[in-house]
């Protein structure tokens, strides 16, 4: 059976953490020909440019070659093929297939037909591995270490698939965890539960104020106009959940504020020349974290 | 041993007894095991009166042993059912019965979103929980409770 990342919760603590160590090392020295005659195939069933660039930077830094499609309207899966034999096909092919779909559950069924390992680039709202992955070497990154953090987690985080899975690979580090958002979009109870089971502590708030000021990490997230029922409650959690930067004046000095991306209003764009703004240098990190994640599957590096 | 009332159903040589289901139930367990397509002999009661559930039904099929696959359907929708196996009119075999750890084929996925509702995948569940039940779908990962399951 081949090494596939579906989901977050396929790695261990340790797979994690070395992963992290290599992705380290690709940053201090990003060309590395490991990927030299491998052909890697990026299948993108649903457009995400920002995704695909990064991966496709990661194979080229790595000496690879790409195939693939960005949009499924040029695939052979909108003449009605199965994904199935799509994955059969492209298996013949590629060594490697990183794949985007938009329905839940498509990256793990494909790591079942396929021949080579499958990493998943987002499966509708579900899982988004190598996001979380790079959130949690920013998080590393920016603090030293994983252990014992405040980590603040705010705006939508009911539908949000990032916050999910940050909030369940961070749970092998003992956090404290506080949730910020409308009652509408609070954390759904399976991940309370995931807490509770772990001894994991976390806070409620509906109000992002100055309980920020113990916070080490602020990670944001987008909350969508299409999520709310009531387009006026919509305007009001809009304007409630948006970080200022006046309000980072009495915060901690080792905090960083970090946010999946794109966003829309939940950051003013004030922020963005604070040093605790971190959002754009994590997107980088993207890239090298993607890097060791194709070499670890790939079993170039262990 | 069977109780009066059960006997008054009918008697059974060959054939499976499906007893302690609870009444909102039976009509359900009947649908998920197709016994309106069987030609068997079938006996179906309900409301009848239970010590231990205030009302429950039965269910007799003649000259029918039930598949793993079925009894697990069974076990999903009425853990505390109890199944016998009846041969030459004795209780050969009482069944208790037990919800799987996984089960593969048997629950539709009720994340409309979900790859199995799209392309032509037998679904697989665990069970996380008994009290309530809840299920994780293998592939969306999301968790169905109790009255969300849906059996195939
Ligand atoms: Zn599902």
């Amino acid at each position: 059976m081949q090494k596939s990342l579906v989901s977050i919760t396929d790695y261990s603590k340790d797979e994690i953490l070395r992963l992290l160590q290599h992705a380290e090392k690709f940053e201090q020295n990003p060309n590395q020909p490991l990927l030299e005659g491998k052909v890697v195939a990026t299948l993108f069933f649903e457009p995400s440019t920002r995704t695909r660039l990064s991966f496709e930077t990661a194979v080229n830094r790595l000496g690879g070659r790409i195939i693939g499609f960005s949009d499924a309207s040029t695939s052979s899966s909108s003449k009605g093929e199965t994904l199935k034999d799509t994955i059969k096909m492209v298996s013949n092919y590629a060594d490697l297939i990183v794949m985007r779909h938009p329905l839940e559950g498509a990256a793990r069924y494909a790591s079942e037909v396929a021949s080579v390992p499958v990493i998943n680039a987002g499966d509708g709202a579900n899982q988004h591995p190598t996001q979380t992955l790079l959130d949690l070497y920013s998080i590393q990154k920016t603090q030293g270490h994983l252990d014992h953090l405040n980590i603040f987690m705010v705006g939508d985080l009911k539908y949000g698939r990032t916050v999910h899975s940050l909030l369940m690979a961070m749970g092998h580090f003992e956090p404290n965890f506080h949730f910020i958002s409308p009652d509408e979009l609070k954390m759904p109870s399976e991940y309370k539960q995931f807490c509770d089971d772990r001894g994991i502590a976390y806070t409620e708030y509906n109000e992002l104020n100055e309980n920020i000021n113990i916070a080490d990490i602020l990670y944001m997230t987008r909350v969508q106009r299409e999520r709310f029922t009531d387009l006026m409650e919509y305007e009001k959690v809009k304007n409630v959940y948006s970080l200022k930067n006046k309000m980072l004046e009495n915060t901690r000095s080792n905090l960083r504020v970090l946010h999946p991306l794109p966003r829309v209003t939940e950051i003013d764009e004030d922020v963005d020349t604070n040093e605790k703004a971190y959002y754009f240098q994590q997107a980088l990190n993207g890239v090298f974290v993607r890097q060791a994640v194709i070499a670890y599957v790939l079993g170039f590096i262990s | 041993m069977e109780s009066k009332e059960v006997k008054m159903v009918a008697a059974l040589r060959n054939g499976t007894v499906i007893d302690h289901i609870p009444s909102d139930k039976l009509f359900k367990v009947v649908s998920i095991l197709h016994l309106d397509e069987l030609p068997n002999q079938i006996t179906i009661g309900n409301n009848l009166s239970s010590s231990k559930l205030g009302s429950k039904g039965i269910i007799k099929v003649s000259d029918k042993f039930f598949t793993d696959q079925d009894i697990n359907k069974i076990a999903l929708l009425a853990p505390d059912a109890q199944l016998n196996i009846i041969r030459d009119f004795e209780v050969q075999e009482k069944k208790k019965l037990r919800i799987p750890d996984s089960f593969e084929d048997i629950v539709r996925c009720g994340n409309p979103n979900c790859v199995t509702n799209h392309q032509p995948i037998v679904t697989r569940f665990y069970v996380t929980n008994h009290q309530p039940l809840t299920i994780r779908c293998h592939y969306c990962e999301r968790m169905m409770i109790a009255d969300e399951i849906k059996i195939k």
